[in-house]
């Protein structure tokens, strides 16, 4: 019964993110419309077969601008979350191997970023270093350090008793090959769960960032950016916040059904 | 269990959601009984609140309700005694001598005498700082109180348009603004919350028509779109500055009064940084953009194209350059080429993000000037961070946004920033030849030649391409339906003292 379920999430979750990816992909090379082309005879159009999900107040088509915007945020979300967890395994694989006052060090400081709420920090960041994608991308990989570097710590700290670590000890493996070809993969399994859950923190950090105006400079499309644009006519083009709003939702939605499916796996 | 939970979420979610519907219509009740009126506004006055050292627009705007001076502009554009009930200019144009009207009051009871208007002019003319707090004044000789109620000002020069700048509040003799605001105007200040709001009160012992509403309240919401959905909600009752897809978002309770803003929006550009230093770059920019397509996109066509710092509501100043640029993409390609930027360059325009207006025309630019391959990011910043970034520092590659006439409606108050030496001179704009001219302009006795002058200002403005100018926009003022009376200026204030309920 339980594997059936869990089995269901995943497949959905992995459908949903697949077609999201095909589209995003399908995006970088080919939108139907140029994204930023203004056209002054098709301001706010309903949906129709020439603009499948209608144009906003500039008459730019907003089929091609959720495909450019999806794709800025996954750009955004994929490099922040493989930044931080670059980072947060190496900080947890030393931190959990070692252990020590160094060890102590780092995981107060991973505790203070933490005790902040996350938003604030990015906010904070990004006016210290100014907004735009690479910025934005820094920020997130700073915030996302200590959530990656906790998880690798405590299975490191776990496996580093286990027996095939002591065995490969004794055989003379260098240290370095057995945190990372050894006790690595080991670790991935925990890992991924937390990286679906990071990945989907991006995308919302960065849908929110961008929402209040600190994101990704115009005129770069972004989820977060069209949300915050289209409110303004919600009522007379609700396709136009709907778009965004949906795909944000679909995005997070997808990656979040993997997650709890993995997460199920683990269980049954 | 579990089903328990969700029934759960799910009435919380059904309660929130009728409380915050209930809290949209709860807002609307009462007002206008109470006779009170909330103004929505893109930014805070935070440049500064005294009459005589404010630079925003958008502080002069709300501090009109609250400060007069000798002379006021009426909506025609006219001026008319305010504080003096009429005034004589001598023949030779350098002395102007004013009679105080009877009975004006300050806002703190006192009634205005010729000492309280010696101390402001003077004050004005800079007797306690190092300079003028506003620049013209420096042209003044002498300020003299000839009897209890007359007051002589004398100029240095003739300087027949000094009077425009008598609109210069009036304050209590030794007052300074920064100990409390007192003024003479229809609306008295109450306070003002940074970043909050700012409160006014009716004055009941104006001297003209008192103004209808008791209270007005202006409250700060520096997001364009927030203001929108405000004004839905009931949040506030009126909101200007509309950009004309805002307007159309309100729909039918909602009365949309059309104006002029009165403001040269342009794309300002930085004349010295790198590419921006040849003229022949500004020159491309100008050939690059498509003004009217501009307003359609922004305003679907509403507003003036401009092509050059003035607008048309200045009547006999303004020189028509509206068609002195056309978009013209291979001639700008070919100045930008002959400058030694084939490929064109990267430009960052600097935007306020609190205006609307702003914003949407710097992205119309940016997507126009891809085709000269100029390569746009716009970066939106916060009001404050525009002023001290932007207009005091000048650390910036190319701004839109709206110059509005300052303290007076005369041509030299949209043309004197663009002097080599201005310390307003945002465009860091060098010309000898314009620097010539408008000094020209301001020595002239006859009103024709300096006319004349001030229209070959405007063109070399437009020929060494000092900014891509592009619009004067279209004013809406959103405002519920039982609001009337809102008067348009040609200049860039907000009259709330005509402005009432209906019911």
């Amino acid at each position: 019964m339980t594997v059936k379920k869990s089995h269901n999430n995943f497949i959905i979750g992995c459908c949903i993110t697949g077609v999201m990816l095909l589209l995003i992909l399908l995006g970088a090379f080919w939108t139907p419309y140029d994204a930023e082309a203004m056209d002054t005879a098709a301001k706010m159009q309903a949906p129709s077969f020439t603009h499948i999900l209608g144009t906003d107040n500039f008459g730019r088509d907003i089929f091609s601008r959720v495909l450019e915007g999806a794709g800025t945020t996954l750009f955004i979300a994929v490099n922040a979350v493989c930044a931080g967890l670059f980072f947060g395994i190496l900080i947890g694989a030393f931190t959990g191997w070692y252990g020590g006052w160094i060890d102590e060090v780092l995981m107060r400081i991973a505790d203070v970023i933490t005790a902040f709420p996350s938003i604030l920090l990015a906010l904070v960041l990004i006016s210290l270093l100014g907004s735009g994608k690479s910025n934005i991308i820094l920020a997130l990989s700073l915030l996302f350090i200590p959530s990656f570097a906790r998880v690798v710590r405590s299975e490191y700290a776990k496996q580093k008793e286990l027996d095939y670590v002591r065995n490969a000890k004794l055989m003379g493996v260098g240290t370095p090959r057995i945190m990372f070809v050894h006790i690595l993969p080991n670790v991935w399994p925990v890992l991924l769960s937390s990286i679906a859950i990071g990945f989907n923190n991006a995308v919302l950090a960065e849908a929110a960032m961008s929402y209040v105006g600190i994101g990704v400079l115009l005129p770069d499309a972004s989820l977060g950016r069209m949300l915050s644009e289209s409110q303004a006519f919600f009522f007379s083009a609700p396709w136009y916040a709907l778009s965004a709003g949906l795909t944000i939702v679909l995005l997070v939605l997808g990656v979040g059904l993997i997650s709890d499916g993995l997460g199920e796996w683990d269980n049954a | 269990m579990n089903t328990l939970k969700r029934i759960l979420t799910l009435l919380l979610v059904l309660a929130m959601l009728t409380a915050a519907l209930c809290g949209c219509k709860g807002g609307k009740s009462g007002k206008a009984e109470k006779n009170e009126l909330t103004v929505g506004i893109a930014q805070d006055l935070d440049d500064s609140l005294d009459p005589h050292k404010m630079t925003a627009a958008g502080t002069r705007e709300i501090l009109f309700n609250v400060f007069e001076g000798l002379v006021k502009p009426d909506e025609n554009g006219n001026l008319i005694p305010a504080v003096a009930s009429a005034y004589t200019i001598a023949d030779t144009g350098d002395t102007f001598t004013f009679t105080l009207r009877d009975g004006v009051k300050f806002h703190n009871g006192a009634t205005v005498t010729v000492k309280d208007v010696v101390y402001s002019i003077e004050r004005v003319a800079g007797k306690d700082s190092e300079k003028p707090l506003i620049a013209q004044f420096s042209a003044i000789e002498s300020v003299e109180a000839t009897d209890d109620k007359t007051v002589v000002i004398k100029t240095k020069e003739p300087y027949l348009e000094f009077l425009s700048y008598l609109t210069a509040a009036i304050i209590p003799d030794g007052s300074n603004p920064a100990d409390g605001l007192v003024g003479t105007g229809p609306f008295r200040f109450v306070s003002r919350k940074a970043q909050e709001n700012i409160v006014l009160e009716r004055f009941a012992d104006y001297w003209g028509t008192p103004a209808h509403l008791e209270k007005v309240t202006f409250k700060i919401i520096e997001n364009a779109n927030v203001l929108v959905t405000s004004l839905k909600s009931g949040a506030i009752d009126l909101c200007a500055h509309l950009t004309a897809t805002q307007a159309k978002e309100l729909g039918k309770d909602f009365t949309v009064a059309e104006g002029s803003m009165n403001l040269v929006q342009a794309m300002y550009l930085n004349n010295a940084y790198g590419p921006l230093t040849d003229a022949r770059v500004r020159q491309a920019l100008c050939w690059a953009v498509d003004r009217q397509s501009i307003l359609a996109l922004v305003n679907d066509g509403m507003g003036s194209v401009l092509g050059s710092s003035m607008y048309p509501a200045f009547g006999k100043y303004y020189n028509d350059l509206s068609g002195y640029y056309t978009q013209d993409t291979e001639k700008a390609k070919a100045l930008l080429a002959e400058a030694g930027y084939e490929n064109g360059f990267d430009l960052v325009i600097t935007v306020p993000g609190n205006y609307q207006i702003h914003v949407d025309t710097a992205q119309v630019i940016a997507e126009q000037l891809k085709a000269i391959g100029v390569k746009c990011t716009i970066q939106t910043v916060e009001w404050s961070a525009w002023l001290e970034n932007v207009y005091k520092n000048r650390d910036y590659q190319a701004t839109v946004v709206g110059f509005d006439t300052s303290a007076a409606m005369t041509a030299q108050s949209l043309l004197a920033r663009f002097q080599s030496e201005s310390g307003k001179n945002v465009c860091n704009f060098q010309s000898a030849a314009y620097d010539a001219v408008y000094a020209k302009a301001l020595a002239e006795t006859t009103e024709a030649a300096q006319i004349e002058d001030y229209k070959e200002c405007q063109r070399i403005l437009a020929e060494e391409a000092a900014a891509v100018y592009v619009q004067d926009p279209c004013d809406l003022v959103g405002m519920r339906s039982d609001l009337t009376g809102y008067t348009f200026y040609p200049i860039y204030v907000m009259d709330l003292s005509r402005v009432y309920f209906t019911k």
